[in-house]
């Protein structure tokens, strides 16, 4: 029998990128809230800069719980399924992936709101892709401005505005949407390699920048600047200049006196009354269970475990899992296309040793709405990004580009020679949303609990395929103007994995018919179970979500906050 | 507070100020990690399984006109230590696998392993890695693959773990070396070809260590 604990208000599931922020407004409202952690807090003492323990061994400090429930995935639903990683992209933490993410923190662009109406409207409606279930976002990115803005000054984003309530700087990205004020830091700093690429995009006629980002350029908050180091790439920050939600919105809520931080505590279900409202939290620390209850709920888990908390919470109000009477739990889901990269050898050495994956530079010409479709067969697009980052081991292990062996004397030589001339580009591509990509439970594979994982279907279609191809080739071209003397292309499209990017399952939308959540966040189906997370992001866009996943966590607070008597 | 490594502080080495609030300084102490270094015990593998470990990973990164490599570096210690610890679950494919390599060698060459020349080392290995080594429960390539990549990790990993030994393989490659603190100057010396390796393991700085020190 679970221990019954002193009433909430409100209870947040997972205090990472999403719940981390969500807590901040809350607990500066005065409301009592718990936020369920099931990692511990760390601390800089536990980010060495050590590629063996961090990238791969996948930071054995941290608790496993990710590790122990990673989703198993199938191309189709009649497809095999695809062998299993051995370790979960994503960390349980205190700050969760904050900690270790690339702190990439951009904006969406206007056209990712309303991808049906404007595709319509400029090309008609036969160019939106065949079976696929996009929607138009309920609201557009001049909604959203507020929160991305407060955002971005509470946690701390370097970058360059590109355009100012309606001003093009044409040292920022020239298509972004207008923003109220630029960012409270300048951009990182950049390296001869990335201004020598920078100049070369300009020479193609491109408009490159460099890309905002979640780490402080200089002294922020009283904590330091980014010392470069060069393990950022999924490692944790030593002088906390990287603003995960440990160091920024955490301690602030905490501050107030009015955010309880349980660490360790495995959410296992969702509790339900008569009339399908939600009244707690169940989870276990130790084994021993406990009943965390409150007026309201925001699951803030990744996407897989926001979708599987949900599914797993059956009650006689929602037989087929809490929020899922119209079946929409699991639906839409669809991952960034980000494989298909390009990877390019220079004739000489790029001084990238003391990089971050953040510090670089972006093209956004070929994204999204960004150039004329009328003669292309398909939407959207990707964003090309150059980045500074190298570690040994990843060094040695860098593609010989047909000129070596993978091992004996010729690939020392060779590894001698090149460890620092290659680099590899990250291109982020619009991804649509399928009727036959989606998730839900695993019939099979179960965690060490006894609960079921949660199993992906998916793969990406033409559109993305498509997309991949054009970007390559966009890339491929940008490279050799800077000098590459060879270019390789990875395999583009193919199963959909499990990713660090991983949208939908409870889309929000103003239709329940087709929605899980609605415009504020909150389930049609119970109106005091928020979700937050990328799990409610119906598009991709062709950029890292978090800073639009903590936009949106700011929002769905604020607005319990406003309808507080009606939601609870 | 800076993050001035001990050992630069002797040097009296000068150091931009940066206005970082932070707790503690990560002071190295000097490279403790390359050091006592002449006794191996062995961890897990048998000692003829070493062996033959030891004459794959010499012909992965050989020792040759480019200096040093994988057998110098002890990428074999460092796969020996790892398998009881974080490659534990990897040691029974070493058992089969180190035992199938050198069962290949007899049946094709007549004699173990160790005993082949360099040359018909590299043969077998290549056999192995294309998979078309006979005797392997499952693919030789996967096992290749396998040992490859301990190997890498073994010779360009932090010498913390018992490999990349006097810091052979970040010497290889040219990398400077784990610093916690790269300011814009450094960065263009680096770019001059003006940063030397600082030969440091991320541990050699106090604030990643749980011990008080010395």
């Amino acid at each position: 029998m679970a221990t019954r604990l002193k009433d909430a208000d409100v209870v947040i599931v997972g205090l990472g990128a999403a719940g981390g922020v969500a807590a901040l407004p809350l607990a500066q409202a005065g409301m009592d809230v718990v936020g369920l952690e099931a990692g511990t807090w760390l601390t800089k003492r536990d980010f060495a800069p050590d590629e063996l323990r961090n990238n791969v061994r996948g930071w054995p400090q941290g608790v496993q719980k990710a590790n122990q429930e990673i989703p198993t995935s199938r191309a189709t639903a009649s497809a095999p399924m695809a062998p299993r990683p051995s370790l979960h992209p994503m960390q349980n933490a205190v700050g969760g992936t904050s900690l270790h993410y690339w702190a990439q923190s951009w904006r969406l662009n206007p056209w990712d709101f309303k991808v049906v109406s404007e595709t319509k409207r400029r090309y008609g409606a036969s160019r939106i892709p065949a079976g696929s279930t996009v929607e138009d976002w309920p609201f557009g990115l001049d909604e959203l401005e507020p929160s991305y803005d407060r955002v971005e000054h509470e946690v701390g984003v370097s970058g360059q505005a590109g355009n100012i309530g309606g001003t093009i700087d044409p040292h920022g990205n020239p298509f972004e949407g207008p923003r109220k004020r630029g960012y409270p830091m300048p951009p990182l700093r950049g390296t001869e390699f990335l201004e020598k690429m920078a100049t070369a995009a300009r020479s193609l006629g491109w408009h490159p920048f460099p890309g905002p980002a979640a780490i402080n350029s200089r002294p922020y908050q009283n904590r330091s600047g980014c010392m470069y180091h060069g393990f950022c790439n999924r490692g944790g920050c030593h002088v906390d200049a990287k603003n995960s939600t440990m160091v920024t919105t955490i301690p602030r809520a905490q501050a107030t006196g009015h955010l309880k931080v349980v660490q360790r505590a495995h959410a296992t279900t969702i509790e339900v009354d008569a009339k399908g409202r939600v009244t707690g939290v169940n989870y276990l620390t130790d084994g021993v269970e406990y009943f965390q209850p409150a007026k309201a709920v925001l699951v803030a888990g990744f996407t897989y475990e926001n979708v599987r908390l949900l599914l797993l919470s059956t009650s006689k109000a929602f037989p087929h899992g809490l929020a899922n009477n119209r079946g929409q739990v699991g639906r839409h889901y669809f991952s960034h296309h980000q494989g298909a990269g390009v990877t390019a050898l220079f004739p000489f050495d790029l001084k990238a040793w003391y990089g971050l994956p953040a510090q670089g530079f972006a093209v956004d010409d070929w994204a999204d709405d960004n150039f004329d479709h009328a003669n292309v067969d398909f939407i959207g697009g990707g964003n090309l990004w150059v980045y500074s980052d190298r570690r040994p081991i990843a060094a040695a292990g860098m593609s010989t580009f047909g000129r070596a062996p993978n091992w004996g004397s010729a690939w020392k030589a060779f590894i001698k020679a090149n460890a620092d001339r290659s680099n590899t580009s990250y291109i982020q591509k619009t991804t649509l949303p399928y009727e036959d990509n989606y998730l839900d439970l695993d019939p099979v594979v179960k965690d060490p609990l006894g609960y079921p994982v949660c199993r992906i279907t998916g793969e990406y279609k033409d559109n993305e395929r498509k997309i991949a191809a054009f970007t390559q080739e966009k890339m491929e071209q940008w490279y050799r103007e800077a000098g590459a003397i060879a270019v390789q292309r990875a395999p583009v499209g193919g199963p959909m994995g499990v990713s660090t990017h991983a949208y939908g399952g409870t889309r929000m939308g103003d239709n329940p018919e087709t929605n899980v959540v609605d415009r504020w966040g909150f389930a049609h189906e119970a109106p005091n179970l928020g979700v937050l997370g990328a799990s409610v992001m119906g598009t991709s866009g062709a950029r890292n979500p978090t800073l639009t996943v903590q936009a949106l966590a700011w929002r769905t607070a604020e607005h319990l906050l406003k309808d507080w008597k009606r939601r609870t | 507070m800076t993050f001035i490594s001990r050992r630069d502080l002797l040097k009296g080495v000068a150091v931009a100020p940066f206005t970082a609030p932070v707790a503690r300084a990560f002071q190295a102490r000097g490279s403790r990690s390359t050091d006592s270094l002449a006794l191996q015990p062995l961890e897990n593998l048998t000692a003829s399984e070493m062996d033959i470990l030891e004459a794959i990973v010499a012909r992965l990164i050989p020792t040759d006109e480019n200096g040093p490599g994988a057998r110098e570096a002890r990428a074999a210690h460092y796969i020996d230590r790892a398998l009881g610890s974080a490659l534990a679950s990897s040691r029974q494919a070493y058992t089969a696998g180190l035992a199938a390599v050198d069962q290949y060698a007899r049946s094709s060459r007549g004699v173990q392993f160790t005993a082949l020349s360099p040359a018909d080392q590299d043969a077998l290995l290549t056999d192995i890695e294309k998979g078309t080594a006979a005797g392997f429960t499952g693919s030789s390539t996967a096992f290749f693959n396998l040992v490859l990549s301990h190997t890498h990790q073994g010779t360009f990993g932090d010498p913390h773990y018992g490999g990349n030994a006097h810091f052979i393989g970040w010497d290889l490659i040219a990398y400077p070396g784990v610093r916690t603190m790269v300011s814009g100057g450094d960065q263009k010396r680096l770019e001059a070809n003006d940063l030397k390796p600082n030969h440091k393991s991320a541990y050699d700085y106090d604030g990643f260590t749980k011990t008080s020190g010395d």
